[in-house]
């Protein structure tokens, strides 16, 4: 997958976890907490839907690398291989 | 008792609230749940029912939709703001705000004897209202607030704290505490005459800060889309199935026996019945049945109530010269209780109009009495609810068409909850553990309360004990 196609498929996620959040002005490098009302719970559910969708699984400690929309490119692109 | 069949991975007791949010998160996420419920219809305490609607000459015309417990959708909030428990649960269970339709109250107000304190869904306006009726607590109740916006209200302990000692050592007069705490106690304390600090933090923001709302189309706007997710997640729902037991090999959950003997297999039990309840499921008794139930008359009028007469949703009223929100000595205690104008929040579906007042009532009374008795209090209490409405609606000509009450018994038919209790046992188990492994205590005896409350319950539960493995 391309970065940008791992991009867009984090993006379905969110969208589909957070239905009343407008994605169109989401920029890659600030905090998603910052731009969405996201909590921990919010991304409990990434995880999950990464493992429910693609059998990706993101161990706890690498949570962080999920904060902004470019990290989670940077971080899930090798994994979605 | 049979073999064991089908092993889940999880079986939720109670399709109340917290039992539908419960097995839909587990469900999300692939988990093999199922989800019993001894009633034929989703809810619990927040169902919903229906009654023949017959014009005068007896003829049926149709049919009239009720909510059993629904006045108010507490933890108000618009949409797009940010950290509301209401937007986090939507979130959690897939909704849109949207599909709620929720429609805001007037206001509502605490009718204490002779003062009247109003509260709307701007806490400003509250505190405008304190320092205009009780003066000298003006500046406290501004601290007051303050205190509870810093009060760290996600503690899994529980200690039982009183909420009274603390109002007095902020140096509150005793009726300002009573008149203050009379919504908040009426809306979720499973204690007498006091309610737990943390419980009372919630419930001031619940209901003071974030405030009262209604879905356009009651409680079913809620429970249609949940028991859509049910489906979606593939969770196997069974209505008029009662659980009998809680059964465990070694103090581990192994299983659940049903009532007609059938068992079924599984790792986790999460239980909304309330911990005295699910206890007996465990074929032990230990924990305190709560106190507190309550009796209901609705009323059903030819039409909505003209806001000149009365423009007010809910009104939490005391007549008494001290508040008592205790187990009454006479079957029903008529000097305080709450009267709802459901028609009073913007927009509501009903052509018809309707007042829901409900009052403290002792269970032992209400479960002793005979058929005769029975049905003589409850036309005590529908008497006494229509001189209620004389005094607060004292323009109101509309004509009385049905009404429909129901008991403490009802509440403990419906809900399996001893002692026909609302708000459970005194005793929380905020962590949601019990002695016995993976058996999990979700719902009101976790300590949330209401129906926003009560999802999150459900979820919570469900991602910490389900999701991510535990605490």
């Amino acid at each position: 997958m391309t970065n940008e196609e791992v991009r867009s498929e984090v993006l379905n996620i969110i969208a589909d976890i957070a239905p009343d959040e407008d994605l169109g002005g989401i920029q890659d490098s600030i905090s998603l907490r910052d731009q969405l009302d996201l909590d921990s719970m919010d991304f409990l559910d990434i995880v999950m839907e990464l493992r429910k969708r693609h059998k990706i699984e993101v161990p706890q400690e690498d949570y962080p690398r999920l904060d902004t929309l470019g990290g989670c490119v940077e971080y899930l692109q090798p994994k979605f291989q | 008792m049979t073999e064991p069949q089908t092993e889940y991975d999880a079986i939720v007791i109670g399709a109340g609230m917290s039992g539908l949010a419960c097995a839909i998160r587990l469900g999300m996420f692939d988990k093999k749940v199922a989800l019993i419920e001894k009633h034929s219809v989703p809810g619990g305490l927040n169902s919903y029912f229906q009654r023949v609607k017959k014009d005068k000459e007896g003829n049926r015309v149709g049919i009239r939709k009720f909510d059993v417990g629904l006045h108010a959708l507490t933890n108000f909030a618009k949409k797009g703001e940010k950290n509301k428990p209401l937007l986090k649960i939507l979130k959690q269970l897939r909704l849109r705000y949207d599909s709620l339709e929720i429609q805001e109250q007037s206001y509502s107000q605490v009718l204490f004897n002779e003062k009247v304190l109003k509260f709307t869904n701007d806490i400003e306006f509250l505190v405008a209202q304190v320092k205009e009726v009780f003066s000298e607590e003006g500046e406290r109740f501004e601290k007051l607030v303050k205190f509870v916006e810093e009060f760290d209200d996600t503690s899994l302990e529980f200690e039982f704290t009183s909420t009274k000692n603390e109002l007095k050592k902020q140096g509150f007069s005793n009726e300002f505490i009573e008149c203050l705490l009379c919504p908040l106690l009426f809306y979720g304390s499973s204690w007498e005459n006091d309610i737990d600090l943390q419980q009372f933090v919630i419930l001031f923001k619940s209901i003071f800060m974030e405030g009262f709302a209604r879905p356009y189309g009651g409680v079913r706007t809620l429970i249609n889309p949940l028991v859509e997710k049910l489906k979606d997640n593939n969770v196997d729902v069974r209505f008029k199935t009662a659980v009998k037991k809680i059964i465990k090999e070694n103090n581990k959950v192994s299983g659940v026996e049903l009532e007609d003997g059938t068992v079924l297999k599984t790792n986790q039990v999460y239980s909304s019945v309330g911990l005295p309840e699910t206890e007996s499921l465990l074929m032990k008794e230990k924990s305190k049945v709560g106190n507190l139930t309550f009796v209901e008359c609705l009323y059903v009028f030819e039409k909505k109530i003209d806001r000149e007469v009365n423009d007010s949703t809910i009104s939490f009223f005391n007549y008494a010269d001290r508040f008592n929100y205790e187990c009454p000595k006479t079957p029903t205690d008529f000097r305080s209780g709450v009267f709802c104008i459901p028609d009073n929040y913007e927009k509501v579906e009903s052509e018809e109009g309707m007042i829901r007042i409900t009052f403290i009532a002792n269970y032992d009374h209400w479960n002793k009495f005979s058929e005769k008795e029975y049905l003589a209090e409850k036309e005590k209490v529908k008497e006494q609810g229509l001189k209620l409405i004389k005094k607060l609606c004292p323009q109101d000509n509309r004509e009385l068409l049905y009404t429909d009450i129901f008991t403490p018994k009802t509440i403990t038919k419906f809900t399996s909850h001893k002692g026909g209790t609302v708000y459970g046992s005194p005793l929380k188990k905020r962590d949601g553990l019990t002695e016995t492994k993976d058996l999990y205590v979700i719902g009101t005896d976790q300590g949330y309360l209401g129906i926003v409350g009560s999802l999150l319950s459900g979820i919570t539960m469900a991602n910490i004990y389900g999701l991510k493995g535990g605490l």
